[in-house]
């Protein structure tokens, strides 16, 4: 029954709070009140006392006033008989547990103790962003804090297939009896030693080790939390909006594998506080009346082969498994997924071999939907190690299918592929490299499940456009050349045809509201030199989106009179953006930084600002944690920029934007782009010359400094200076 | 002479209904017996006094008289009846409520006085409700302002009395359309005693619709205010860990009892009591100490406050007398028998009247004012400790029956009860009742009354629903009894409650059972269903919620009042015995059906507890059906 639940976490809780204080009373001895404290690379403090208290801890002193706090919320054991309500109780003991937790892992960095070896330990803001978005467009249902280890191996793999199948981030967390999970998964081969060196690694594949103790379920929760604050657009202190958030729109939940103790119990109720439920295969008492999570609180699931399904029902997590007829499982968890030469049965393309994948439309007549046919030697033909030729030709018909949605589609090729568990798929067109992994060969993967996923997730994602699909394979030399001379002429013309869009030889633009969930009064304008700012999405897969679904996010939008072609400012833009932000945004220039930019969601792959004492801009991105000329970090920078505000001097933008004509071409265009981090440099060099090349600055790039030449702005003034930077000598921004 | 569990359920009640046989002292049961055969025209409410051309009195035969001198029918005479009880039990609760503001301006303009504000969350939550400017200013300059305000709802004249504004939107505007929103408290209780002087209204309908409006401003208005200023004054409960029944008596202490049905001398009594000045003086009379007992609805006030034990309910206040333990019994208002005056003396209890409006002849009376509240409490804890060595130890015989309970469960503590600091809400609760875990939500409240054994219909009822897995509130003396029977504890969940119950109990440590309070605190409940409404996903009226009320020992005109404004807020109620109307066909259809049409509830008048409770189970599944729920969970588990 539930009372010896109440009990046991309470009577953890209390240990907890005392193995917290005792920490803290050692720490402050021995480094006094004003030792900081903090975790790395978060603006949020400690994430769960900033949420729940509003509390900014940056001293051991500051830390003790939580920790006081946290002590207030403890209450006593049920009594044998006679008992009060005890549910109460729990749940504040769980958040008395948690903001113990919490103190010791950051007295643990303090001390240089955390992250564990081999363990993630605190998750940064930038991962929170980075996977915020694949939150909201649902690549990723849910997270699923594992605590403990599975009776055997075989269980172990079993149960992450599981959840890898549906997309599910995993946390690897505890232990049972000395056991953990992530050992258990090393040992089953599911996870490599990469995991070890680089913990971070996991973020690919969805399983993140993120400590060997109970303790450490607070890295997985404080990182929950934050997304109230990211995401959710609630302020630090308001206890409710962020417990409300987490509710409702993070669906995690515990798992707990061998012996529930006293600690897990306890950190199981600050969990459930939070709206997570716990699912466990021991015989634990349950808690089935629902209200404080969503559904229930605590399972018992006893059937291995059920666990995760229950899981998900418990918490109800929405997720869509595609079943596709292939031997290994299909999911977005898979896309990461590197396969290395060691791994690796069989390679096509890059440099070992021809590889095409050429989509096209055709009547509908001529396709027998869902035909796969394979020519050619099958892969248990080629050596080990070796490689094989590939051909994909995809060839669809749909009521609404158009041809310029082709290139669209034909993209999809990378993430219908990519998502199968052991294959590894880059580049596109004719330039495409795939590999298949030992195992899924080993598991039957030939030929003809290319063509499975392909049809599968074309009528899956895209069914309002694609009424019928089918593929022909090849592993013949000679066939696959034939299909590139066939699709040459083709890749050609749709260089050309969307090379040579510009915004003016459009009348329509798209919009995207997907992050209006988070940012409610964000609005992004899609125009053909201006892609979305997450990157995501361009002019044509606005439209496309438009046409899959007319009452979706992505509407077009009328350009109407043109106010100023400088600025990129038209009238029925500015109306559209006025009604879709909720009346908060009155004008919108589409190409300037500083009069009326476009308001940022939160999902920016980069961010633009001005630096007035150089008299231009600079752009970091979002992978890049260093430090700006701006002196402060991306993850800074963003906390600012974000939530559908508009922040003249600021703005989010898609990294390929940097190589348009249109790039901020109010305020000066590529010109004024003083400082770049050098990773976007190397990704856009080439571009970056063409731009180069077209406004007869064929330094331009060069002059351009990154991180190694300055990182401050004195630094940056004499890199440019010495450079002959055009910025120095163009108008004032001010 | 009839057994005496014929007279109570209860083991404790038996042993002195037996010790007074055998010492041939008559208790109210005998003065009952005594009175059989009990007047037909009074039972059938058609009887009538109310000018000097009668008495008059109507043939329930049809053969006599069918109307007054003045002509007024059976229909006009049952009304008028009727809704003069629901004014003098709203008169009761309401005069209760200006008493308790009184001593909030007393705590408000003396901060060195007897009374502290105990919950400022709650004056402030008040202060926003009476449209009070909180900013910058002193708790007691609030709190003044605050009682001022409350003391002009009693004297309002025109508008509607404020806390009616808490009830949801549509019931607000029921009542506005059929014109039976109170204006203010006292002057709809002055208008049915116009309405019903002779010669006024002659319409039944018109008499009871008053009746209703009379009886709304008791519930969400007296009744409300009395609960909501008690828990400033004295703290809003929380559960809390008690003891009932005569055997929380003690043999070497100063027993003291305090009975009736405020809390303002009372809560004084228990500091006075505690304190080291009476402490000593127990001592030097060789007391062990002090031993405050509570009685009927004073006493639930103490225990869902203070913790302390409640000695028992209305028919005990005889019994515990017979104890020959109790050396003082401090009595305020409300339901105090007059037998009392006669009987204490014999066992050595030193009776003390408190009220001025409540003295008894030969009985001392020590007045109680608020300005001077632990003077006069100390005065009569003093008086308690030397009548201790009057006690004569030979006729001292406690009932060996003590049971443990849980109570002080209020509107507002289910919040944090289903979710702690962090999640207070009351969606646990919603969704067990969508979810098919619970059925409904059970009111049963009201009185004790020899007509039925003591406790008999309380807690077999509360059985019956609790099994069918309803969550019953109790309050008053039906509390006390349920407590004495062990539902108050958490444990008789896993014994009597359904299985969907049960689980709900299990996951929260709460008993089937909660006390909610003494008999004002019915607003308590009131107040829960508004909550339940707002947590959303039941409906938009109390009416759509599968709830009913019901008062199985009622005997009270308190009794009649609530009935009215909880049937008035749309709530199904049952009464045990019926309401003294049964003269009319009219005026009893009306009750019993009508009122359904005009506030979407009526009563019920069913005896037997078990059909009562059956009664109310099929109303809470027609509503279920309504609001389209889902079928209960562990169907059928609970129809066996």
């Amino acid at each position: 029954m539930s009372k010896i639940v109440a009990t046991a976490a309470i009577r953890g809780s209390h240990d907890a709070v005392s193995r917290a204080d005792a920490r803290l009373k050692a720490a402050l001895e021995e480094h006094g009140e004003d030792q900081q404290v903090a975790f790395p690379e978060t603006a949020f403090y400690l994430p769960m006392a900033c949420a729940l208290l509003g509390a900014e801890v940056e001293t051991l002193g500051e830390l003790r006033e939580v920790l006081e706090y946290a002590q207030g919320l403890l209450v006593d054991e049920p009594s044998e008989a006679v008992w009060l309500p005890y549910l109460s109780g729990v749940l504040d003991a769980g958040i008395a547990t948690l903001l113990s937790q919490e103190t010791l892992k950051a007295l643990d960095y303090l001390d240089g103790t955390a992250p564990q070896d081999g363990w993630h330990g605190f998750i940064s803001d930038t991962v929170l962003r980075t996977l915020g978005i694949q939150l909201v467009d649902g690549r990723m249902p849910g997270f699923a804090a594992v605590v403990g280890a599975a009776p055997d191996l075989e269980t172990a793999e079993y149960i992450i297939r599981e959840l890898q199948k549906r997309s599910i981030l995993t946390f690897l967390i505890g232990n049972h009896e000395g056991q953990t999970m992530r050992d258990q998964l090393l040992e089953a081969g599911v996870l490599t030693d990469a995991i070890v060196e680089d913990p971070a690694s996991g973020w690919d594949i969805y399983i993140v080790p993120l400590g060997p103790d109970t303790d450490s379920i607070i890295y997985a929760l404080n990182w929950a939390i934050r997304g109230a604050l990211t995401f959710g657009g609630v302020q630090k202190g308001d206890w409710k909006g962020c417990l409300d958030y987490t509710r409702a729109h993070i669906f995690a939940f515990g798992l707990g594998l061998g012996t529930i103790d006293d600690l897990k119990y306890a950190s199981g109720a600050g969990a459930i506080t939070m709206g997570f439920p716990v699912i466990a295969d021991t015989e634990i008492p349950e808690i089935r009346p629902t209200g404080v999570c969503t559904y229930e609180e605590l399972v018992r699931e006893l059937d291995h082969d059920r666990i995760v399904q229950t899981c998900i029902d418990v918490r109800g997590v929405k997720v869509t498994v595609r079943e596709v007829d292939v031997p290994v499982p299909v999911a977005a968890a898979f896309e990461g997924e590197v396969i290395r030469r060691e791994d690796m049965q069989v390679e096509f393309g890059s440099k070992y071999s021809t590889a095409i994948e050429y989509l096209r439309m055709i009547d509908g007549d001529e396709i027998e939907d869902g035909k796969v046919e394979v020519s050619g030697p099958d892969l248990d033909t080629a050596d080990e190690g070796g490689a094989l030729p590939l051909g994909l030709l995809i060839e669809v018909a749909g009521r609404k299918m158009q041809k310029d949605f082709e290139p669209i589609l034909e993209r999809q090729t990378h993430t219908a592929i990519n998502h199968a568990m052991g294959l590894f798929h880059m580049g596109q067109r004719d330039m495409a490299w795939l590999r298949v992994s030992k195992d899924t060969f080993k598991a039957g993967w030939r030929l003809r499940h290319f063509g499975e996923v392909v049809i599968a997730h074309l009528k899956n994602e895209f069914g309002v456009i694609v009424d019928k699909a089918q593929v022909t394979v090849t592993s013949v030399d000679e066939e696959a050349k034939q299909l590139q001379e066939l699709a040459r002429p083709a890749y050609l013309e749709r260089d050309e045809r969307i090379a040579g869009m510009t915004d003016e030889s459009v009348d329509l633009f798209y919009s995207c509201t997907l992050c209006q969930s988070y940012a409610p009064n964000h609005v992004c304008v899609i125009s053909p030199e201006r892609l979305g700012l997450c990157g995501a999405y361009n002019w044509l897969d606005g439209r496309a989106a438009y046409e899959m679904n007319p009452h979706g996010p992505n509407q077009p939008v009328e350009k109407g009179r043109c106010i100023d072609p400088v600025k990129g400012e038209w009238e029925s833009v500015n109306q559209f953006v006025y009604d879709n932000s909720h009346r908060s945004v009155e004008r919108v220039c589409l190409y300037s930084l500083m009069d009326a930019p476009m308001t940022s969601c939160g999902c920016f792959e980069c961010i633009m600002a001005v630096l007035p004492e150089v008299n231009g801009f600079m752009i970091v991105n979002r992978e890049y944690t260093g430090m700006t000329p701006l002196g402060l970090a991306f993850s800074t920078l963003a906390g600012s920029v974000g939530g559908g505000h508009v922040t003249p001097g600021f703005l989010g933008v898609g990294r390929r934007y940097v190589i348009s004509p249109k790039f901020i071409s109010a305020d000066g265009g590529l010109p004024r782009l003083v400082w770049m981090t050098k990773d976007l440099k190397d990704d856009l060099l080439e571009g970056l010359g063409e731009r180069a090349e077209k406004l007869e600055m064929p330094d331009l790039p060069g002059q351009i400094a990154t991180e190694e030449d300055a990182t401050t702005l004195d630094e940056l003034l004499a890199f440019l200076e010495k450079g002959g930077h055009p910025a120095l000598s163009m108008d004032p921004l001010f | 002479m009839a057994d005496a569990s014929d007279r109570s359920v209860d083991k404790a009640a038996q042993e002195m209904i037996a010790r007074a046989q055998d010492d041939d002292i008559g208790l109210a049961w005998d003065r009952y017996d005594a009175m059989q055969p009990q007047c037909g025209f009074g039972q059938l409410g058609i009887c009538c006094r109310i000018c000097h051309m009668g008495p008059c009195r109507i043939d329930p035969f049809g053969d006599g008289p069918q109307e007054g001198v003045c002509g007024a029918t059976a229909d006009v005479i049952a009304a008028r009846n009727l809704v003069r009880m629901v004014a003098a039990g709203a008169a009761a609760h309401s005069d209760h409520g200006r008493d308790v503001t009184h001593a909030l301006l007393q705590a408000a303009e003396n901060p060195e006085g007897s009374y502290l504000i105990k919950d400022e969350a709650k004056l402030l939550w008040l202060a926003e409700e009476f449209d009070i400017p909180t900013d910058g200013r002193q708790t007691n300059e609030i709190a003044a302002e605050l009682a001022h305000k409350a003391l002009e709802e009693f004297g309002r004249q025109e508008g509607e009395v404020i806390p009616t504004h808490r009830a949801p939107q549509p019931r607000q505007e029921l009542w506005r359309r059929h014109k039976i929103m109170p204006r203010g408290i006292d002057r709809e209780i002055v208008q049915i005693m116009h309405q019903t002087h002779m010669g006024v209204d002659a319409d039944y309908r018109n008499i009871l619709m008053q009746g209703l409006r009379a009886s709304l401003a008791d519930g969400w208005g007296g009744s409300m205010l009395a609960t909501d200023l008690q828990d400033v004054l004295f703290g809003s409960p929380e559960p809390i860990r008690s003891q009932t029944n005569l055997g929380v008596l003690k043999e070497d202490y100063v027993n003291i009892v305090v009975h009736g049905h405020e809390p303002a001398l009372s809560e004084m009594l228990v500091e006075a009591a505690r304190s080291q000045k009476m402490l000593a003086k127990a001592e030097q009379v060789d007391a062990k100490g002090i031993n405050l007992a509570g009685m009927c609805c004073t006493g639930n006030e103490l225990l869902m406050r203070q913790g302390i034990p409640s000695a028992g309910s209305f028919l005990m206040q005889e019994l515990a007398v017979l104890t020959g333990a109790v050396d003082a019994m401090v009595v305020d208002v409300q339901c105090i028998m007059p037998a009392l005056a006669d009987l204490s003396p014999s066992f050595t209890t030193k009776l003390v009247t408190t009220s001025p409006k409540a003295k008894m002849p030969g009985v001392e009376h020590i007045e109680f004012s608020e300005d001077e509240a632990m003077v006069v409490a100390e005065q009569i804890v003093a008086a308690g400790i030397e009548n201790f060595p009057n006690r004569r130890d030979s006729r001292v015989q406690i009932p060996d029956h003590v049971m443990d309970l849980i109570g002080g469960f209020s509107a507002e503590y289910v919040h944090t009860m289903l979710g702690g600091r962090f999640r207070p809400s009351y969606r646990p609760l919603n969704n067990a009742i969508i979810e098919g875990r619970i059925r409904g939500v059970a009111g049963v409240v009201g009185c004790e009354n020899p007509q039925i054994p003591q406790g008999y219909g309380h807690v077999t009822m509360a059985e019956e629903l609790i099994k069918n897995d309803v969550l019953v509130l109790v309050t008053g003396c039906s509390a006390l009894a349920d407590a004495r029977a062990g539902l108050l504890q958490p444990d008789a969940a896993l014994e009597m409650a359904g299985p969907g119950l049960r689980e709900v109990c299990e996951a929260v440590g709460m008993p089937p059972v909660l006390h909610v309070g003494s008999c004002v605190d019915n607003s308590r409940i009131l107040i829960a269903c508004c909550n339940v409404l707002l947590e959303g996903g039941l409906g938009e009226d109390i009416s759509d919620l599968p709830v009913a009320g019901a008062a199985p020992e009622w005997m009270s005109e308190k009794a009649i009042s609530i009935g009215f404004y909880v049937v008035g807020s749309g709530i199904f109620t049952v009464f045990g015995t019926p309401h003294p109307v049964l003269g009319s066909e009219n005026v009893t259809r009306f009750l019993c059906e009508d009122m359904e049409e005009i506030v979407g509830a009526c009563f019920a008048f069913e005896p037997d507890p078990i059909k009562a409770a059956q009664l109310m189970i099929d109303r809470m599944n027609r509503k279920r059906e309504a609001l389209r729920l889902e079928p209960m969970m562990y169907a059928e588990a609970a129809s066996t």
